[in-house]
C-alpha cells in the first residue's frame, strides 16, 4: 500500500471483498432468477399510468389544448413545467457518468448505469410535453430544419428552437453513452444466458464483444471522449432550457442568473430522484454490496451543495429585483412570495432550501428513511420551482385588467401522473432485463483488478 | 507483400486460428503479454472482463487513432451547423426578427455547439465500432467453451496462427512457461 492510501484510508466501494465472479453473479441475479411478485404489481400499476397518458394525449389530439387549464395571461402551464421537471431529473445520469468520470470519482461506477438509465427515461418523458403542446400535432416536423414544399425554414434565432436541438442532442448522446457502457455487460449476459433466445437477443446487442484488449483500447478512449463531450453538453442543455425563459422580456424570467441556477437545480432534482430510486432498488434487488451507504452519502452531499446553490439563486433573484430599482421586477418577486401563489412559493422554499439542510449531519446523510423522505421532498420542491417560475411570472402581467389565476384541469394532472407511468414502466423493464450495475467498470475498481495486486505489499 | 501471401498459405493449409491460453489473474496476464510482445508475435491479443491498466504498453500497442476521427466529426458538425443556419437565415428564408440583422451569428452559437457535440458523439461511437470491427457476431473464439467466462472472470491470451514464426507446439510450450494453466487450440470453422 502506498503512503497516500494509508493516509487517506479510502472507503472500500464494494463490500464483502467480492471477487470477479461473485460480482457478475450478483448483478446478473435479478435477470436470471424468478421475477418477484412486487415487480409484476408495480409493472401493472405503471402500465395503467401509460394507458392514462395515452388516453389523455388522444383526448388532447382530438380536442386541442383548450382542455388544459391555460388562460389568457398564463399561456404556459403544465406542459412546460413538466418538461423542465423531467429534463432536470435527466441531468443526474450524465453528470454522474461524465463529470464524475473526468474527476476520477471511483464511487460513480456502482451507480452510473442506473442513473444513466434514469436519465434516458426521464428525457423520454420530457420530450412528450413540448411534442404535444404545439396544438397542431401534424405540423410537429416544423420544429426541425427539414426541406419542405413550402420552402420554409425554422427561425434559428429563437431559444425555443435552440431547445429542440439541445434536448434532442442530449437524448441522442446520453443514449449512445449508455449503450457504449452496456456493450461489455450485455456480452456478460450473453455468455451466461441459459436459453438460446436470451443468448441470441443479448448477443445481437453485444455486437460480438469478446473483451479483447485491442478493443478495450479504443473502447476506453471512446468512453473518455464521450465523457468529455457530454460534460459541456449537460451544462449546455439546462442553460438552453433556461433561455426559453431568460431571453424573453418578462419580469421574473428575464434574468442572467438563470443558466447556472437552472443547471444547479437540474443536478439537485436529478440526484434526488436517483436517491429515491436507489434506496428502493438496492433493498428490493439485494444490491447493497455494490450500491453502498457510502454511495448514498456522497449523493446526499451533492444534494446539499446543489440545494444551497438553488437557495442562493432564490435569494439573489430578490436582491437583483430590489437592486435593479425596476418596479415591475420588484413587483414580480414580491408577488411571487406574497401573492396568490405564495403557497407554491413556500412549498418550493421549504422543500428545496430547508429540507436538504438535514444533510449537514452525518446521521441524517446516512439514514435511509431520512434521505428517502428528503429526496421525495426535493422532487416535489423542484416541480414547484418550475411551476412558480412559469406561472407566477405570467399570471399578473403589465396590465392589471388581464390578471388571472391559473389552475390546472384534471387533464393536466392526469397527463402528468401518466408520464410517471411511462417512466416507471421503462425503469422496471430496465431493472429486470439489463445489468443495473456497470459490471466491467466496478471490476476495474476492485483491488484484484490492479495488475500489481499481490506483487509486493511493502513498496 | 510476401508475408501476406505466406500467411494466407498458412491459413489454407491448417484450420488452426490460434493458440488460446488462460491465466490466473490480471497480473499474470500482463506479464505474459510482455513476454509475447518481446517474442515478436505481431498478431496476438489478450482478453479480459475489464480493461487492465498498463496492458496497452505491455502489448506494445500504438495509441488509438480515435481522437482524430472525433476531431473530424466535430469539425464537420461545427461547420455544418453554422453553415446551415447562415444559409437559412441569410439566403433561403429571410426573416427579420425584432429588427436584428439576418446574419446574427451570436444567436447561432447554441445550435452550432449542439451539432458539433452531436456529430462528435456519432464519430466517437461509430469510429470506435469501425476501429474494433464491430459488430462481429462470429469469431472463432466463440467456439471455445471455456472462453465464455472471459466476460465474467476469465483472463486469456491468444497468439494467432498468421503471426511470423508461428509454430503450434512451440507456441504452446512457450505459453505454458509463462504460467498459463489451460491451453487450447482454436479452430476456425468457417
Amino acid at each position: 500500500m502506498s503512503v497516500v492510501d494509508q493516509e487517506i484510508n479510502r472507503v472500500s466501494l464494494v463490500k464483502d471483498n467480492l471477487d470477479f465472479q461473485q460480482l457478475t453473479d450478483l448483478v446478473a441475479k435479478p435477470s436470471e432468477t424468478k421475477t418477484p411478485k412486487w415487480w409484476f404489481i408495480a409493472l401493472a400499476v405503471s402500465l395503467s399510468g401509460i394507458l392514462l397518458l395515452k388516453s389523455m394525449l388522444a383526448y388532447l389530439f382530438w380536442e386541442g389544448v383548450g382542455i388544459w387549464g391555460l388562460n389568457n395571461p398564463v399561456g404556459w402551464g403544465y406542459a412546460i413545467v413538466n418538461f423542465v421537471f423531467w429534463v432536470g431529473i435527466g441531468h443526474a445520469g450524465t453528470l454522474i457518468s461524465a463529470i464524475l468520470f473526468l474527476f476520477r470519482q471511483d464511487w460513480r461506477t456502482g451507480i452510473n448505469r442506473f442513473a444513466e438509465a434514469m436519465t434516458i427515461f426521464a428525457v423520454i418523458c420530457a420530450l412528450i410535453f413540448p411534442g404535444v403542446h404545439i396544438g397542431r400535432q401534424w405540423l410537429a416536423y416544423w420544429l426541425f430544419p427539414l426541406p419542405n414544399s413550402m420552402a420554409m425554414w425554422p427561425n434559428f434565432r429563437s431559444p425555443l428552437l435552440w431547445d429542440v436541438f439541445a434536448v434532442s442532442t442530449y437524448f441522442t448522446v446520453s443514449l449512445l453513452f449508455w449503450y457504449v457502457g452496456l456493450i461489455p455487460d450485455l456480452a456478460t449476459f450473453r455468455d451466461r444466458a441459459k436459453t438460446a433466445l436470451k443468448s441470441k437477443i443479448y448477443g445481437i446487442f453485444a455486437l460480438g464483444w469478446r473483451g479483447a484488449n485491442r478493443h478495450w483500447q479504443h473502447y476506453e478512449k471512446a468512453y473518455l471522449l464521450l465523457a468529455a463531450l457530454a460534460t459541456p453538453l449537460v451544462l449546455s442543455v439546462h442553460s438552453i432550457v433556461s433561455f426559453d425563459f431568460a431571453v424573453s422580456q418578462l419580469p421574473g424570467w428575464h434574468t442572467t442568473i438563470f443558466p447556472p441556477y437552472f443547471v444547479a437545480g437540474a443536478v439537485f432534482s436529478g440526484f434526488a430522484m436517483v436517491v429515491t430510486l436507489m434506496v428502493l432498488t438496492r433493498e428490493l434487488f439485494g444490491m447493497k454490496q455494490v450500491m453502498t451507504l457510502h454511495h448514498l452519502e456522497c449523493m446526499n452531499k451533492i444534494i446539499l451543495v446543489t440545494g444551497m446553490m438553488v437557495g442562493y439563486a432564490y435569494g439573489m433573484e430578490f436582491f437583483m429585483a430590489w437592486y435593479s430599482v425596476y418596479e415591475y421586477e420588484s413587483f414580480a418577486f414580491i408577488n411571487r412570495a406574497t401573492g396568490p401563489y405564495a403557497w407554491a412559493y413556500w412549498i418550493m422554499v421549504s422543500c428545496n432550501v430547508i429540507s436538504p439542510q438535514l444533510f449537514w449531519f452525518k446521521k441524517c446523510r446516512t439514514s435511509i428513511p431520512i434521505m428517502f423522505v428528503v429526496s421525495i421532498f426535493v422532487n416535489i420542491g423542484m416541480w414547484f420551482e418550475r411551476f412558480v417560475i412559469t406561472v407566477t411570472s405570467l399570471h399578473r402581467d403589465f396590465l392589471p385588467s388581464s390578471w388571472d389565476y391559473y389552475s390546472p384541469t384534471w387533464v393536466d394532472v392526469a397527463t402528468f401522473v401518466g408520464s410517471f407511468g411511462l417512466f416507471f414502466t421503462l425503469f422496471l423493464l430496465f431493472l429486470k432485463f439489463l445489468p443495473i450495475v456497470a459490471i466491467a467498470e466496478v471490476k476495474m475498481i476492485l483491488p484484484q483488478a490492479n495488475p500489481h495486486h499481490g506483487d509486493n505489499h511493502e513498496h | 507483400m510476401s508475408i501476406n501471401l505466406k500467411n494466407k498459405d498458412v491459413n489454407l493449409k491448417s484450420e488452426v486460428f490460434g493458440v488460446l491460453a488462460e491465466f490466473e489473474s490480471p497480473s499474470a496476464l500482463i506479464k505474459a503479454a510482455e513476454k509475447v510482445r518481446d517474442q515478436g508475435y505481431q498478431y496476438f491479443d489478450v482478453f479480459s472482463p475489464f480493461p487492465i491498466h498498463g496492458m496497452d504498453d505491455a502489448m506494445g500497442l500504438k495509441p488509438s487513432k480515435l481522437p482524430w476521427i472525433v476531431f473530424l466529426g466535430g469539425a464537420f458538425g461545427l461547420s455544418f451547423g453554422f453553415g446551415l443556419q447562415t444559409w437559412v437565415s441569410t439566403t433561403a428564408y429571410k426573416l427579420v426578427i425584432s429588427g436584428k440583422p439576418l446574419f446574427s451569428y451570436q444567436a447561432f452559437i447554441p445550435v452550432t455547439f449542439e451539432l458539433m457535440v452531436l456529430f462528435s458523439a456519432f464519430a466517437t461511437v461509430f469510429g470506435m465500432f469501425a476501429l474494433n470491427r464491430l459488430p462481429q457476431h462470429y469469431h472463432p473464439l466463440f467456439t471455445v467453451d471455456s472462453f465464455s467466462k472471459v466476460t465474467s472472470h476469465g483472463f486469456f491470451l491468444m497468439i494467432e496462427s498468421h503471426s511470423d514464426n508461428f509454430e503450434c507446439s512451440e507456441v504452446q510450450r512457450e505459453l505454458k512457461s509463462y504460467g498459463a494453466h489451460n491451453i487450447e487450440i482454436v479452430k476456425d470453422c468457417l
